[in-house]
């Protein structure tokens, strides 16, 4: 496509077109009408003079007759910037008046017409236009009184040349208005282009330019701009993902065939291979705990699992999740109490968010410290039991339903809690603690793919971790 | 106990028909889904275990058509998709059961033996094993003369373990049964809740009828038998 071609077929240099048409039919439209009228206007000034003219003749004639009317004529021809007169015989010879030469026949045609003649003073060639009105006086004579009528020709050919000339301005300034203006859009799309075919051939950090004006052009560049903030930041994460899920299953995978190599070269009894394959399995069964849960991650972050949301009472989940988990709190001298006394619902995944906020709880008693049981007076918990060292609550905060577990272990520090929600993120403190790393990430992902998210707090001390979901159903909070 | 399994994996589904026949079934092998059609419509299995994936005509697709021909072999799906609406996908084409690989033979084989027993059981309204006794209907659990409190869930656990007494239950079943979760709880919280049950069950009685399965699960039995 050529550069002429490219600006003619722009958004911006078609509209121009069209206004430019709409706009010049108007104008023609308008300045016809106006023609048109000055023209009838003169003709009525002509028409309503003309036909005083003949009743002043006619009064004249009736009065003094053939020879009055005469004299009347001669002396009214000779006024400066006077009417066209001719008196003439029943056949045509003319008695009185200032016209010379006339159309053959004129004379014959009663009433108003238009005819071509030459004054008397005028010289020979110059004929002009009148419109003349004919009448017959009694015995057969004949009065012509006209106006000629070049006057109204030329006001009709100033008025159309006018209308010409600022029809032709009119089109060489809109089409030069059009080609500035699309080229000024095109330019800018051209940039565009360009910038985008840069992003497309993998240079994900570049941005579409803007200009600065706030028009459409820099809402789009923006609002592309922010996409390529979010697939950038995605790609990022996805990058780190490959890099570290290969660090974090390649250490296990590579235990895995040392502990195999080691009973090949060194077990000497069936009861020495049987524990190196025990330890075999329970190994891969970690592995694949670890595939699980960041398929869960993928499947949650894609939105996929999003298809079957359901309305449920996160209270019924923070009961359940608790009652599974409460055995195992107490095995460590935990005490783990809900807090969850009315329905908060929301619409999710039942399934998922049971998984998030169990993954929640499992962390808490993996870090959680017991509370020693005697208390200083005035401190919570009865006389026998000790105050609770994990608390689950689910409770409505506004438009949210938030699922809190609050322990009073070591807590996680400020600057550290941002990082603890990334995949394979175990902070040194956790690294003695069995697990994948993986819990916190997954129930962000989780909190993400409802709209909600994870908050990470401190509880003073200890961790509270904050699932917040948004509400569902009408019924409104106290 | 007749087996069938449809799975077009050659070393797979050679090593599930040793297994098999180690432990004492018969298991029969078909490579893709219209040979495995055939040989169920022919009959005679107790347990169809159908891999999902499978060339010429897919696993679910085998059993609906199974199910419109009126033939109820219980069928347990083997699929590498594991999500919720997967299974749900799995089980309302008329699956009995759902399994998602990598799966242990421990836990294909506890649940192969359930549906295999499924398929005769009639609903009984009291389960015994040895001088254990479980009232579903008035919720009383009993040993020899003496009754025990249970938790709701623990009543829910109890039941499950004695409606298959004699069985394996894995630590999974039990929490899709018992729980209603499908995702992995990290911890053996399961382990936790047994201990409690038996706790209760079994101290201060003999002989101890739950009994841990290594590398599979629980089983409740009758020791002396």
């Amino acid at each position: 496509m050529t550069a002429l071609g490219k600006l003619l077929r722009t958004t911006a240099f078609r509209l121009t077109l069209v206004y430019l048409v709409l706009f010049a039919l108007y104008a023609a439209l308008l300045l016809f009408f106006f023609a048109l009228n000055a023209r009838r206007l003169v003709t009525e000034q002509i028409t309503t003079t003309v036909n005083a003219e003949v009743a002043g003749l006619t009064e004249q004639y009736e009065r003094g007759g053939i020879v009055r009317l005469g004299q009347v004529v001669e002396i009214r021809s000779r006024r400066p910037g006077s009417s066209l007169y001719l008196f003439a015989t029943p056949l045509g010879q003319g008695i009185a008046g200032n016209v010379a030469s006339l159309e053959p026949g004129i004379l014959n045609q009663k009433g108003w017409v238009e005819a071509t003649y030459r004054r008397l003073d005028a010289p020979e060639g110059n004929e002009h236009h009148a419109l003349v009105l004919v009448s017959e006086l009694p015995g057969g004579f004949h009065l012509l009184v006209g106006r000629d009528i070049e006057e109204r020709q030329r006001i009709y050919d100033i008025i159309t040349t006018a209308g010409r000339w600022s029809m032709a301005a009119v089109l060489v300034l809109g089409l030069g208005g059009g080609f500035f203006v699309s080229r000024r859009i095109l330019r800018r799309v051209d940039a565009m282009t360009e910038k985008s075919q840069t992003i497309m051939a993998g240079n994900l950090s570049n941005r579409l330019p803007v200009a600065g004006t706030g028009d459409e052009l820099d809402r789009l560049a923006l609002n592309v701009n922010a996409m390529l903030d979010r697939i950038e930041g995605l790609m990022r994460g996805f990058r780190e993902v490959s890099d570290n899920v290969a660090h974090d299953l390649k250490t296990p995978l590579t235990r895995l065939r040392n502990r195999c190599e080691a009973a090949l070269r060194n077990a000497k009894t069936e009861a020495d291979y049987r524990a190196a394959l025990d330890s075999t399995i329970e190994e891969s069964a970690e592995l694949i705990r670890t595939f699980d849960a960041l398929l869960m991650i993928a499947r949650a972050e894609s939105g996929e699992a999003g298809r079957d949301m359901a309305e449920f009472d996160a209270a019924e989940i923070a009961h359940g999740v608790a009652e599974l988990y409460e055995p195992v709190a107490e095995e460590k001298g935990l005490r783990l109490v809900v807090e969850a006394p009315g329905p908060a619902m929301v619409r999710g995944h039942r399934e998922l968010v049971s998984q998030a906020l169990a993954n929640l709880v499992d962390n808490a008693i993996k870090y959680a410290a017991p509370v020693p049981q005697l208390v200083p007076a005035g401190g919570g918990g009865g006389p026998d039991q000790p105050p609770p060292a994990i608390t689950v609550t689910a409770g409505v905060a506004g438009d949210h339903v938030a699922l809190t577990v609050a322990d009073r272990g070591p807590g996680i520090p400020a600057d550290q809690r941002a990082h603890a929600v990334e995949r394979f993120v175990r902070l040194e403190q956790s690294r003695s603690q069995p697990g994948s790393g993986l819990g916190l990430s997954l129930a962000s992902a989780i909190a993400h793919l409802h709209h909600g998210e994870l908050r990470l707090e401190d509880n003073a001390p200890g961790l509270r971790t904050v699932l917040v979901l948004p509400r569902a159903g009408p019924q409104r909070s106290d | 106990m007749r087996l069938l399994i449809i799975e077009d994996d050659r070393d797979a589904a050679d090593y599930l028909v040793k297994a098999f026949r180690e432990v004492g079934h018969v298991a029969d092998h078909a490579a893709d889904g219209e040979e495995g059609l055939a040989l169920a419509v022919d009959g005679g299995y107790d347990v169809l275990i159908v891999d999902r994936m499978l060339p010429k005509r897919d696993g679910l697709s085998v059993i609906g058509v199974l199910r419109d021909k009126g033939i109820g072999t219980p069928a347990l799906i083997l699929s590498a998709l594991g999500q919720v609406d997967d299974r749900v996908k799995g089980l309302r084409a008329g699956g009995d059961d759902y399994l998602v690989k990598p799966y242990s033979f421990a836990e294909l084989l506890a649940r192969v033996e359930v549906l295999a027993r499924r398929r005769g059981g009639r609903e009984e309204t009291v389960y015994r094993v040895a001088d254990l006794a479980l009232d579903r209907l008035s919720h009383r659990v009993t040993r020899g003369e003496d009754e025990i409190l249970l938790q709701p869930r623990e009543f829910r656990l109890l039941e499950f373990l004695m409606k298959h007494a004699g069985q394996v239950v894995t630590r999974t079943m039990l929490l899709e049964n018992v729980w209603d979760y499908h995702f992995d709880p990290q911890t053996n919280v399961i382990d936790v809740h047994i201990s409690r049950l038996r706790s209760k069950i079994d101290k201060g009685f003999t002989p101890p009828l739950l009994h841990t399965i290594r590398g599979a699960g629980y089983m409740i039995r009758d020791g002396a038998r």
